[in-house]
């Protein structure tokens, strides 16, 4: 089960931790195919380029897998998609609710994961 | 400056009216540069299906953006997306569009920035969004099963959307400025009818309060300014939508609802600047119309640089 977007996608909660383990940045937008959710993997996919050493991946949020996201401490409260994770050294330093502009990304990426 | 910077036309938004500019203006052979704030498709992305757009009997509206992207493209418009515009000069027989410091010109411009979804400026709305405060029902509505939930606007989208919403929630209270509803009458029947549905008239929301997440809003009467505090869930925010027309406002003539007013040819106060889609002075907003405007704006344009 996986989004239909041009990202790399997190399948399982095993990949998830092993992903997280072993990359230093990564970032995961767990979300659907709606629209608060498609402008942000829209963004991330600009955004590879410029971000070489960050890892962007998406997971389907209506997964069973994805509860290593949905029910993440950091999302306590959270009630609008995406939610969206920010992981540094296999921690996470930042997570959103809902929409985010390439801007809002970046200064996060820029600070919390540089 | 770069001569790959030099355009013939320069579109500002890629939704529909933009996109449809930009193919008309690309199959003619004119030069093309779309420049959009945000994700390729404006409001069409944020409909889940489209199923009044003529010769598609049903298209999710990213599939119907991502078409025409892909059509404006084949032709040979270029298309930049997720950019900020720093500062604009439309004046000149020649137009200056900047995006940061990379500066882009043009003969003509076709302003095609559409809309956006209304906030309520009321306090703790920015602490709230995805914490309770939504403003699309479609997309967080599962969120609220069983819960008490407020809907605040009085047009079709909130009275429809409360009733959809009724699916999941508890309770559906609506809270609309006004003693009466800006809707079709078998909208508010519908929402009169359901047993889930309250209505809270002249009042608005003042304030919205809580820790992790939204836990209660302040609502003040605006008939005898009384305030009252209620618990509640969730807020889904459905007050329609405003025109993107803040950074032309000290360069082409703006109506007082923030809308470029254009003639038939959907040319503006200012030669060579044409205005296309929902952010004109209009009637009807839908992607039919978007999609005409663009059309005529772009063959105006053309004609415009030619002579
Ligand atoms: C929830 C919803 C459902 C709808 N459903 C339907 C439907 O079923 N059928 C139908 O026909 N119509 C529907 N509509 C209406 C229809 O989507 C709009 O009328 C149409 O898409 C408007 O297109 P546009 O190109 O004028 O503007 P927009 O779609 O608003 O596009 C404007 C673009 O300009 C960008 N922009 C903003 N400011 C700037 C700037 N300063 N510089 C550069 N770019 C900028 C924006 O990011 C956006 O991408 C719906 C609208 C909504 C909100």
């Amino acid at each position: 089960m996986t989004l239909m977007t041009s990202l790399e996608h997190v399948v399982t909660a095993a990949q998830h931790a092993e992903i997280v383990e072993n990359n230093e940045t990564v970032m995961i937008c767990c979300g659907r195919m709606g629209p608060m959710c498609l402008p942000v993997y829209d963004a991330m996919d600009e955004l590879k380029e410029e971000y070489p050493n960050i890892k962007f991946m998406d997971m389907l949020f209506d997964s069973p897998e994805a509860h290593v996201i949905r029910n993440a401490a950091e999302c306590a409260g959270f009630m609008g998609l995406p939610f969206t994770m920010y992981y540094k050294n296999g921690k996470v330093v930042k997570a959103t609710s809902s929409i985010q502009s390439k801007e809002q990304i970046k200064e996060i990426l820029d600070g919390s994961l540089s | 400056m770069e001569s790959n910077n030099i355009f013939d036309v320069i579109i500002l938004g890629a939704g529909a009216a933009g996109l449809t500019a930009g193919i008309y203006l690309s199959r003619a052979k004119t030069r093309t540069l779309i420049l959009n704030e945000g994700m390729v498709g404006g409001q069409i992305v944020l409909t889940h299906e489209v199923a009044n757009y003529p010769g598609v009997e049903n298209i999710s509206g990213y599939q119907l953006a991502t078409t025409m992207k892909k059509q404006a493209l084949s032709f040979g418009c270029e298309i930049k997306q997720n950019i900020k515009i720093s500062k604009l000069d439309l004046s000149g027989k020649i137009k200056t569009v900047f995006v940061g410091e990379e500066k882009y010109t043009a003969k003509a411009v076709i302003v095609a920035t559409g809309g956006r979804s209304r906030e309520l400026n009321a306090e703790g709305e920015d602490t709230f969004k995805g914490r309770g405060i939504s403003y699309c029902a479609t997309c967080d509505g599962d969120f609220y099963t069983g819960m008490d939930i407020i809907v605040v606007g009085g047009g079709n989208s909130a009275l429809e959307e409360a009733v959809a919403l009724t699916t999941y929630a508890k309770t559906v209270t609506i809270v609309h400025q006004f003693d009466h509803f800006q809707a079709f009458e078998h909208a508010i029947e519908t929402a009169k009818n359901n047993d889930k549905i309250r209505f809270i008239l002249s009042s608005k929301i003042e304030n919205f309060k809580g820790e992790e997440k939204l836990q209660k809003v302040v609502i003040k009467n605006l008939e005898d300014g009384t305030k009252n505090e209620m618990l509640i869930d969730g807020v889904f925010i459905l007050i329609g939508y405003q025109p993107n027309s803040e950074k032309f406002k000290e360069h082409v003539t703006i109506n007082k609802y923030g809308e470029i007013p254009t003639d038939l040819k959907m040319t503006t106060n200012l030669p060579g600047v044409f205005a296309a889609g929902d952010i004109r002075e209009k009637q009807i907003r839908q992607i039919a119309t978007a999609v005409s405007d663009g059309a005529i704006a772009a063959i105006n344009a053309i004609e415009y640089i030619q002579k």
